[in-house]
C-alpha cells in the first residue's frame, strides 16, 4: 500500500519535474497563449501539488482517468491495451511455466550430468538476450519464410484461433528470454529439497523414488518458483514494450510508449499505475500461494 | 610488559610439564597444511582463467571493446559513409554484412556501435554498484525506521519494469547521455541494494560483529572494515550479473529511441530500430546483424560472469 | 541395564552384523578412507553404543548400516548383514522392503527430519502405509503410535504441523515414526544433541521405557560418554574408522584397557573432579583426517605406549575378560597410559568484588510485546573468581552476558558495576578502561572470527583498540599472545577457515586476553569441541587464570565442566536466578528443585546415580512468563495455593548459597516420589514465533 502511495507521488511529480513546458508540448508549437493557459489549467499542472495528488488519487478511485489531449477517453485506450497484454500473457505463460518447470526439474533430479548442464546454459544463454532481439530473429528467419508465422501480432476482428496463430511468434520470444530465469530457481528449489533431511528419512522409511517425489519434494521445491514467477508476471505486462513494437502489437508498453511521446499525461499516469497495481496483485496472489504451499509462511502472514 | 596499561604481569610463557604444552601444535584442519590466502587465490584463478565460458567471454567482450576504442582498426569504412555497393546490397558480396537501406556499410556501423554502449553500460552499473553497496551495507546493519522507509521506496521503484520506469524518467528529464547513464544506474540500485542488505543482515547476527561491539567499535568501522570485507565476492558477482542487464536496458531503450546524441550515429539498437521494417522486404542483414551484436555481447559478459561466480565458490 | 547378555549365536541371528566393513569417500575424484575395517554385532534386544569423537566415522556407519550411502561414497569391503540377510548384496527393492519393515533410523536435528509442509499425523502414518496398510489403517496405527511415546492428546498434535511442536516432541514423533514397523533394528544417530537437558532426559527415558516394550536391537550413536553410559549394553569406541575396544559399558568406562579410550575419559571431569585436584588429560596430537594414510595401528601417533611394532604389525584383538576386547599390542602395559598432571592451580580468590550485577532487567520489544529476557538479576563475583552459568535455551545467560559487556542497555534502574564503579550501557560510551577489562569468549569460533581477516589481523585489532599500543609494539604483543596459546608465527597469517576447531577457539581465546582483562565471560567456550580438544582448551584458560588473576563468568550446559571449573555456580531460569552458591554446596544435596531436576537429568559417564526427576512440558517462552514463581508450571515440589500465586524472594540456605524459592530446607530434602503418569509429554504452547 505505501508502494502504492509513493508511486502516486511519482506519477504527479513527473508533469511538474519535467523541463520544458509541458502544456506547450501537448497544445503545440503555436498555440496561442489563451490556448496554452486553458491547456495548462486542464492539465491541473495550476494546482498545488498535494491537490494534483488528490486528484491523480481520485482518478484511481473511481477509475476515470480523464481524456487525452486528442480528446479520447483514457479509459479506452487503457482497457483495449490491458486486454491485448493480457492475451500475449497467458500464452506465453501457458508456454513457459510447464516448460521451465520441467526443465528445472529433470536438471535437478539429473544433476551435473550432460543434460543439466545443457538445460541450464541454453536457459542461460538465451536470457540474455533481450525481447526485441530474440523477436526480430523470429521475426527475419520465420515470419518472412513461412506463411504460418505472423509478422503482426494483432488481428482485429479475427476468430481466437487466428489471434493465437498471429501471437506465436512473440510468445515465443517472451518463452526464450524468460525459460532460463524460471528453470533456475526450479533447479534450484528441487535440489535444496532433494538434498533435504526429510527426504533422507523419506527415503529411509522404504518410500519409493516416485512416491518421495509426490509427496515430499514437489510441494518444497516449487515454492521459490511460484514466488518469483508472481514478480514476472508483473513485469510481463508492461515491460515488453520493445517486443511490441517489433511485432506492432497495442499493448499497455506501446500504449505506454505513446503517451510519453505524445505528452498524454493521462494516459501515462493510467498505464504506470495499472501496470504497478497488476504487479501488486500479481505477487500478492504469489505469496498467498506460498502460504497455501507452506503452512509456516501461513503462520507468520498471519501474525502480520 | 609494563609499558602496556592495565597489564598486571607479563604473559606466561608456555608452562613446561602438563599436557596443554606437551601437545605438539595441531596440524590445521584444511587441505594439508598449506599456508596462505594466497593458495585459495591463486586457485580460484587457474579455476578461472581455464573454464572454456570465462575464455570465450572474453575473447567476445575484448573484440567489441577493441571495436569501441579503435574502430578504425576494425573496418576502413567510416559510419556514415555512403559506400560503393548502394543501398540494400546483400551480404558476403561486396560488402562483408551488407548495406542498410541508406546505403552504409552494416559492418562498420556495427563496429562503430560499440562505443556508445560500452560506455554507458560499465559507466552506469559502476555507479549503481557503489551506491547500491553503500546503501545495502547501511540499511543491513543499522535497520530501524530508516531501513524501513528506504525499503518502501526501492519497493516502489521496484514494481515497475525497468524498462518504463527508464522511459519514464529520460522522458522526463530530457534525452541525454549523462540522463540515462543516470537512470539505469537509479534503476539499477533497488536489486542491488535488496542482496547487499540481505547479506550485510546476516552478517550483522554473526559474532565477530558483536565482538566489534564490545570493543567500542562505532558503527562505520563495523560497517566498512568488519562486514565489507565479507560481502565483497557477492558484491564482483553482483557487478558482472548488473553489466550484462546494463547492456539489455540500454540497447532496448536505443531501440525504443531514446539516446543522447544524433539518430544517425551508429548504434545497435537505433540501427535495429530503424532497419527492421526491412525484414518484410527479405532484407534481414540491416538489423539482424546489429540484433547479433547485441546478443553476442549480453552473452558474452553473463559468460564471464557466471564463469566468475563459479570460481568464487571453487 | 548394565547386565551383559549372553553371547547369542554368531551372525546370523545378529539384528546387525558388520565385518570388516571399509568405506570411501570420493573427492575430486580421490578416494578419502573414512572406515577401515569396521566390525562389530548387535545383537537382538540389546542396546550398543558407538561412541567416538568427530571424523571417526560412527555416523557413516549407522547410515551403512541401512546401507545409506551419499552419492560419493563407495564400500570397499567388507559385508553388512542384518537378521541373516546382506545389505550390501541386496537389490534396490529388496533394500526398501529392508528398511520400511525391519530397520529404522532416527537422525539428529528432528527439525530438518520431517517434511514442513505435511501435518504430522499424514507423515506419521506414512510410515504404515509404506508396510502395506490401508490409509484408514494407517490413520489408527499412526495415533497409536504417538500414544507409545508417550504424547498425551496425540489427536491434536496429528492436526498440527512441524513448525509448531517444540524439538523435543518433534524427536518423539520422528521416533514414533521409527517404531512403526516393530523394527528389528533401530538406529539413532546423536538422537539428543542440541536438545536441551531435561528434553534430552525424557527422549533418553522414553527409549529406555520403550526398550522393554519392544524386541528391537538399538545401535546408538553418541559422542557423549555420558549417553552412551545410561542407554547401552555395550559398547564399541572408534577412532579413525577402526573399533579399537568394545565390552560392556561398565568394564570399558570403568576399566578401560586402550589407551586411546583411558586417554578418553580421562580427559572428562569425572565424579566430580575440581580444577584443584588435577589438570584435564589432553590427548596430545589430532585426530587424522579422512583419507590419511595410516599405518597399521591407527592411533600410534598419539599414543603414550606405542613402540615399532604397532607400525608394522596390525595390533591383534586382545580379550581382557568376557566380551570385552581392545585391540592394542601393548594392552598390558596399559597402566602406564600417564594420569593428567597434577594440578598447577594455587588457588586463592580475591575479596574485592570485580564485577557487581545489581537489579539488572532486560526486556526487548518484539512487534508490540515485551519480552522480559531479564528479571532483576542480582550477583556479583570477585577477583580471580570463576562464576559458573548454568541454564537451558531461553534463561537469559546469552543476554545477560550481552548485557554486561555492553551490548545491550539493562533497563532503567540496573546497574552494573566494575570494582564498584557504575559502567555506561554501551560500550561504546564506556571508558576505555571499562572496555578493556571485560572481554568474552563466543561458542561457535566460526561465527566469532571475521572469516575475512587473518590471524594476526584479529589479534592485531584488539591489541590496538584496547590498550592504545600500536605498531611495532602491537607486532610484539600479538606474537606474545600468540604463543602463549601456542599458535606458531605460520597460523598468524592464515585465515579462519584454515584452523581447526581447537585452534579457532584459541585464537578466540587470544583474543579475549589481548587487552589483559579482568573479567572474561565465556559463553560455551568449548561446546562444539571435541572432548579432548576441550580438554586443552579447559586447562588453558584454568592456568591463564592462576595466572592473570582473570575472573571468568562461564556459561556452560555441562553441568561436569562446570563442576570442575568454577568457584561459585548460578542457576538461571527465564531470566531470573534460581540458585546460586559455591560449588561444593550446589552438590551436597539441598537445591532449588530446577536445579535438583537439572541435576537429575545429566547422564553421566559414571553410571545412573539416582532416580530421574522428569519435568513435564517444556520451557515457557520468556514472552510469557507464568504468573508466580515461573517455574511453578513445571516443578515437582510446588505447593498449590502458593508458588502459582506469588514470586518468591531470594532467600539464604547456608552461608553463600541462595536460592529463590518458597520451601524451606526441610521440605526440600524429603525424597520425591515420582508419578506414574510424569512423563506424558503435552504440546502446550506453541513455541515463540
Amino acid at each position: 500500500m505505501a508502494t502504492l502511495a509513493i508511486l502516486l507521488v511519482i506519477i504527479t511529480a513527473i508533469p511538474n519535474l519535467a523541463p520544458g513546458n509541458p502544456a506547450r508540448k501537448v497544445a503545440g508549437g503555436t498555440a496561442s497563449p489563451e490556448v496554452l493557459a486553458q491547456v495548462t489549467e486542464d492539465l491541473g499542472l495550476n494546482d498545488s501539488i498535494l491537490v494534483q495528488l488528490g486528484k491523480t488519487a481520485q482518478s484511481v478511485l473511481t477509475l476515470d482517468f480523464g481524456t487525452s489531449p486528442a480528446g479520447q477517453p483514457v479509459s479506452e485506450i487503457l482497457w483495449s491495451s490491458l486486454g491485448n497484454s493480457a492475451k500475449l500473457v497467458i500464452l506465453s505463460l501457458i508456454l513457459i511455466v510447464p516448460l521451465s518447470i520441467l526443465g528445472g526439474l529433470i536438471a535437478a533430479y539429473k544433476k551435473d550430468s550432460l543434460l543439466d548442464r545443457v538445460i541450464v546454459n541454453v536457459g542461460v544463454a538465451f536470457s540474455a538476450v533481450p525481447d526485441f532481439v530474440a523477436g526480430v530473429f523470429l521475426l527475419a528467419f520465420l515470419a518472412v519464410p513461412y506463411d504460418f508465422f505472423k509478422t503482426q501480432a494483432s488481428a482485429p476482428g479475427e476468430g481466437p484461433l487466428v489471434q493465437l496463430q498471429h501471437l506465436l511468434l512473440p510468445a515465443i520470444a517472451v518463452l526464450a528470454v524468460y525459460f532460463g530465469y524460471l528453470a533456475r530457481i526450479t533447479r534450484a528449489g528441487t535440489i535444496n529439497a532433494l538434498e533435504a533431511d526429510y527426504t533422507r528419512t523419506a527415503f529411509m522409511r522404504g518410500l519409493s523414488t516416485r512416491d518421495v517425489f509426490r509427496n515430499h519434494v514437489a510441494r518444497n521445491a516449487l515454492q521459490p518458483t511460484v514466488a518469483v514467477l508472481g514478480t514476472q508476471l508483473g513485469y510481463l505486462f508492461g515491460g515488453m514494450v520493445a517486443l511490441e513494437k517489433v511485432f506492432n502489437y497495442p499493448g499497455v508498453g506501446k500504449m505506454i510508449l505513446d503517451a510519453v511521446e505524445g505528452a498524454n499525461y493521462p494516459a501515462l499516469r493510467a498505464g504506470v499505475l495499472t501496470v504497478a497495481i497488476i504487479y501488486m496483485l500479481a505477487t500478492l496472489a504469489a505469496d498467498l500461494l506460498v502460504a497455501y504451499m507452506n503452512p509456516r509462511v501461513r503462520q507468520s502472514l498471519g501474525d502480520n | 610488559m609494563s609499558d602496556v596499561p592495565g597489564a598486571r604481569g607479563a604473559i606466561p610463557q608456555p608452562v613446561s610439564g602438563g599436557a596443554a604444552a606437551a601437545a605438539p601444535v595441531p596440524a590445521v584442519a584444511s587441505d594439508g597444511g598449506k599456508a596462505g590466502r594466497n593458495q585459495i587465490r591463486r586457485e580460484q584463478r587457474r579455476v578461472l582463467f581455464t573454464s572454456p565460458a570465462f575464455v570465450v567471454g572474453c575473447l567476445i567482450v575484448g573484440f567489441w571493446v577493441l571495436a569501441a576504442i579503435a574502430p578504425g582498426l576494425l573496418t576502413s569504412a567510416g559510419e556514415k559513409e555512403f559506400v560503393e555497393a548502394g543501398n540494400n546490397s546483400r551480404p558476403f558480396g561486396e560488402t562483408w554484412l551488407g548495406t542498410d537501406s541508406t546505403g552504409w556499410d552494416v559492418y562498420a556501423r556495427i563496429i562503430y556501435g560499440a562505443r556508445p554502449i560500452l560506455i554507458v553500460a560499465p559507466i552506469a552499473t559502476a555507479l549503481a554498484i557503489v551506491v547500491g553497496t553503500l546503501l545495502g551495507l547501511i540499511m543491513g546493519y543499522y535497520r530501524g525506521w530508516v531501513d524501513e522507509v528506504l525499503s518502501r521506496v526501492l519497493e516502489a521503484i521496484l514494481s515497475i519494469p525497468v524498462i518504463l520506469m527508464a522511459i519514464l524518467v529520460v522522458t522526463t528529464f530530457g534525452k541525454s547521455t549523462p540522463i540515462i547513464v543516470g537512470t539505469i544506474a537509479l534503476l539499477f540500485v533497488p536489486a542491488i541494494t535488496r542482496t547487499i542488505r540481505s547479506a550485510a543482515i546476516s552478517e550483522s547476527d554473526l559474532d565477530y560483529v558483536t565482538s566489534a561491539k564490545m570493543r567500542g567499535e562505532n558503527g562505520l568501522y563495523i560497517v566498512s572494515r568488519e562486514i565489507l570485507p565479507n560481502v565483497v565476492g557477492l558484491v564482483v558477482v553482483e557487478l558482472t550479473v548488473r553489466l550484462g542487464y546494463a547492456v539489455f536496458t540500454y540497447a532496448t531503450l536505443a531501440f525504443l529511441g531514446f539516446i543522447g546524441g544524433s539518430v544517425t550515429d551508429a548504434d545497435w539498437g537505433v540501427d535495429v530500430a530503424q532497419q527492421f521494417n526491412q525484414i518484410v522486404n527479405d532484407r534481414w542483414w540491416s538489423s539482424i546483424f546489429p540484433a547479433t551484436a547485441i546478443a553476442t555481447l549480453v552473452i558474452g559478459v553473463n559468460l564471464i560472469a557466471d564463469s566468475i561466480d563459479k570460481a568464487l565458490k571453487s | 541395564m548394565t547386565t551383559i547378555e549372553e553371547p547369542a549365536a554368531p551372525s546370523q541371528t545378529a539384528a546387525l552384523s558388520i565385518d570388516g566393513l571399509e568405506m570411501s569417500y570420493i573427492v575430486r575424484g580421490t578416494p578419502r578412507k573414512v572406515l577401515r575395517g569396521v566390525t562389530f554385532d548387535v545383537r537382538p534386544g540389546e542396546a550398543y553404543g558407538l561412541v567416538g569423537e568427530s571424523g571417526c566415522g560412527k555416523s557413516t556407519t549407522a547410515y551403512a548400516a541401512l546401507r545409506y550411502l551419499p552419492s560419493n561414497g563407495v564400500i570397499d569391503a567388507g559385508t553388512v548383514t542384518s537378521g541373516g540377510e546382506e545389505l550390501t548384496s541386496m537389490s534396490a527393492r529388496q533394500l526398501r522392503e529392508f528398511r520400511a519393515k525391519r530397520a529404522s533410523m532416527v537422525f539428529q536435528d528432528p527439525v530438518q527430519a520431517v517434511n514442513p509442509v505435511l501435518k504430522i499425523g499424514r507423515q506419521v502414518a506414512e510410515a504404515f502405509v509404506v508396510m502395506g496398510q490401508s490409509k484408514k489403517e494407517a490413520e489408527k496405527s499412526a495415533l497409536h503410535a504417538l500414544e507409545r511415546v508417550r504424547i498425551a492428546a496425540p489427536r491434536s498434535v496429528m492436526e498440527r504441523y512441524p513448525h509448531q511442536l517444540s524439538g523435543g516432541m518433534l524427536q518423539r514423533v520422528v521416533i514414533a515414526m521409527g517404531l512403526a514397523c516393530d523394527p528389528t533394528l533401530l538406529v539413532l544417530d546423536e538422537p539428543t544433541t542440541g536438545l536441551d537437558a531435561t528434553v534430552e532426559a525424557e527422549v533418553l527415558d522414553l527409549v529406555r521405557d520403550l526398550r522393554s516394550e519392544l524386541n528391537s536391537a538399538i545401535l546408538l550413536i553418541a559422542h557423549n560418554l555420558g549417553v552412551i553410559r545410561t542407554m547401552c549394553d555395550r559398547v564399541g569406541v572408534m577412532y579413525a574408522g577402526r573399533v579399537v575396544e568394545e565390552g560392556s559399558v561398565d568394564e570399558v568406562f570403568d576399566n578401560p584397557s586402550h589407551p586411546y579410550t583411558k586417554g578418553l575419559l580421562n580427559s572428562i571431569p569425572r565424579h566430580g573432579l575440581r580444577k584443584t585436584d588435577r589438570q584435564l588429560f589432553a590427548i596430545p596430537g589430532t585426530a587424522p583426517q579422512i583419507g590419511a594414510d595410516l599405518p597399521t595401528c591407527v592411533y600410534i601417533d598419539r599414543c603414550p605406549i606405542s613402540t615399532d611394532v604397532c607400525r608394522t604389525e596390525v595390533p591383534p584383538i586382545v580379550q581382557r575378560s568376557d566380551g570385552h576386547w581392545t585391540r592394542c599390542h601393548h594392552e598390558d602395559r596399559i597402566a602406564d597410559v600417564p594420569e593428567p598432571d597434577e594440578s598447577a592451580i594455587k588457588y586463592d580468590v580475591g575479596t574485592e568484588q570485580i564485577i557487581g550485577v545489581n537489579g539488572v532487567s532486560k526486556t526487548f520489544r518484539q512487534r508490540g510485546h515485551d519480552v522480559p529476557a531479564l528479571v532483576g538479576v542480582d550477583f556479583g563475583f570477585a577477583e580471580g573468581e570463576t562464576l559458573g552459568l548454568v541454564g537451558e535455551s531461553g534463561s537469559g545467560k546469552s543476554t545477560l552476558a550481552k548485557t554486561m559487556l555492553g551490548v545491550h542497555a539493562a533497563d532503567e534502574g540496573g546497574t552494573i558495576t566494575l570494582r564498584g564503579r557504575v559502567m555506561a550501557d554501551k560500550a561504546t560510551a564506556r571508558r576505555e578502561e571499562s572496555v578493556r577489562a571485560l572481554s568474552m569468549i563466543f561458542q561457535n569460533p566460526d561465527s566469532a572470527l571475521n572469516r575475512a581477516w587473518t590471524v594476526r589481523r584479529i589479534l592485531e585489532r584488539s591489541v590496538v583498540k584496547l590498550t592504545g599500543v600500536k605498531g611495532a609494539a602491537a607486532d610484539k604483543r600479538v606474537e606474545e599472545i600468540a604463543a602463549a596459546m601456542q599458535l606458531t608465527p605460520r597460523h598468524l597469517d592464515m585465515r579462519p577457515r584454515q584452523l581447526s576447531g581447537g585452534l579457532k577457539q584459541r585464537v578466540a581465546i587470544a583474543r579475549a586476553f589481548a587487552g589483559n582483562p579482568e573479567v572474561v565471560v565465556c559463553d560455551e567456550p568449548t561446546s562444539a569441541l571435541d572432548v579432548s580438544v576441550q580438554a586443552a582448551i579447559l586447562n588453558l584458560l584454568a592456568q591463564l587464570q592462576n595466572d592473570e588473576r582473570t575472573s571468568y563468568m562461564f556459561i556452560s550446559h555441562d553441568i561436569g565442566v562446570v563442576r570442575y571449573l568454577a568457584d561459585r555456580i548460578a542457576v538461571m531460569y527465564l531470566g531470573r536466578i534460581m540458585e546460586i552458591g559455591s560449588t561444593a554446596s550446589m552438590f551436597e544435596g539441598t537445591n532449588h528443585p530446577y536445579t535438583e531436576a537439572l541435576l537429575s537429568a545429566v547422564p553421566s559417564v559414571d553410571g545412573i546415580a539416582e532416580d530421574r526427576i522428569p519435568l513435564t512440558g517444556s520451557i515457557p517462552s520468556p514472552a510469557n512468563p507464568p504468573s508466580g514463581c515461573v517455574f511453578h508450571t513445571r516443578c515437582h515440589r510446588a505447593i498449590a495455593g502458593l508458588c502459582e500465586v506469588t514470586e518468591p524472594e531470594i532467600r539464604e540456605l547456608s552461608p553463600g548459597h541462595s536460592i529463590k524459592c518458597h520451601l524451606t530446607v526441610e521440605q526440600l530434602n524429603e525424597p520425591f516420589e515420582i508419578a506414574p503418569d510424569a512423563d506424558l509429554a503435552t504440546p502446550v504452547d506453541d513455541p515463540t514465533p
